[in-house]
């Protein structure tokens, strides 16, 4: 069975998109990103350090010919700081599938859906592709629906906290009435909680901490990649029934 | 002292000086920065990369460069 995983017109091959921060080194990142298997990587955009010209650039680790950009607003409060980062991004090369973040507050790092819900609509109408860090909240997601966001991505707990999914019934009432992707975005600490975000029925999952700031970056990378994938299948094979007792896997008749 | 042939622009952030008629090419080589890593604003307006050789900087130009980093 064909199961591709298309974001605004584009087929992807994994369904796991991974973020490049909080790694020891760039080196750590690249090889955590080969062992995700990952097609997208989340990259911030930041000022260059004049005084130490000597210093790497994630480029030269992470061919951006050969994976995903997706250049996130991290760190912007304001719908102003989100649109300015996105349209220098832009210009870098050509950027137009992005993701917008935009903040509340420090704390809980929570969406604020006021200046998210602006920002996609700017956005889309100056011609990005918009992907949108969200509340899991079905009539916020849906307002960003009809603004023209090209994939919905709630978070299953706050951005880092590595809880794992809060918020089963939301994500599942968001996935059936969104006719874009939905991708569980935060949140994910193990591999087990990447798997439970497939089999509600995501379309993918994007995280970032959950490999960084585990001890073996590159072993929790290839988990996350076998995660992502055994929670799809299992969604497309429909898990069985729950019983209240049991039910004998082996023959009751002819017993000797 | 001021330098005549000098002038003082912000740069990230910071003062730096260049040389009068610096353009935006010629900072970057300058800085030993690729063009096609980065994406500048002046005083908040984007660039395009096509128009950096006939940029001229001035005095008092806010200059941002910035480039893709690791983030989530």
């Amino acid at each position: 069975m064909k199961d591709i995983f298309t974001i605004a017109n584009n087929n992807f091959n994994s369904r796991l998109i991974v973020g490049t921060g909080k790694y020891k080194n760039f080196e750590e990142t690249a090889n955590a990103i080969k062992a995700s298997g990952a097609d997208i990587v989340t990259v911030a955009v930041r000022r260059v350090n004049i005084l130490n010209k000597d210093q790497p650039l994630l480029m030269d680790y992470i061919d951006p010919k050969s994976i995903t950009y997706l250049p996130n607003t991290a760190g912007c409060y304001t719908s102003d700081d989100a649109l300015r980062t996105l349209r220098l991004a832009r210009e870098m090369g050509g950027w137009r599938l992005v993701k917008l973040e935009v903040l509340g507050d420090k704390k809980t790092l929570y969406p604020n859906m006021i200046e998210t819900i602006k920002s996609t609509e700017i956005l889309v109408k100056e011609g990005f592709e918009v992907m949108v860090y969200c509340t899991d909240d079905p009539i916020m997601t849906k307002k960003l629906e009809d603004v023209g966001a090209c994939a919905i991505m709630p978070l299953g707990a706050p951005i880092g906290s590595g809880i794992g999914i809060e918020n089963k019934k939301n994500i599942m009432t968001i996935k059936k009435q969104s006719l874009v992707p939905v991708i569980v975005d935060a949140g994910i600490g193990t591999a087990s909680d990447a798997t439970i975000a497939m089999e509600l029925g995501c379309d993918g999952v994007l995280l970032n901490t959950s490999i960084a700031e585990s001890r073996n970056p590159i072993l929790m990378a290839e988990a996350m990649k076998h995660a992502v994938i055994a929670g799809r299948k299992a969604f497309n094979a429909v898990r069985m029934k729950k019983r209240s007792f049991a039910s004998p896997s082996s023959p009751k008749e002819n017993l000797i | 002292m001021n330098n005549l042939n000098m002038a003082k622009i912000q740069l990230n952030g910071d003062p730096y000086e260049i040389n009068n008629g610096t353009n935006l090419n010629q900072l970057l080589i300058k800085l030993k920065i690729q063009k096609n890593k980065v994406a500048i604003e002046i005083n908040g307006v984007i660039v395009e990369k096509k128009k950096y050789p006939n940029l001229i900087l001035i005095k008092n130009d806010k200059v941002e460069i910035v480039h893709f980093i690791g983030g989530g």
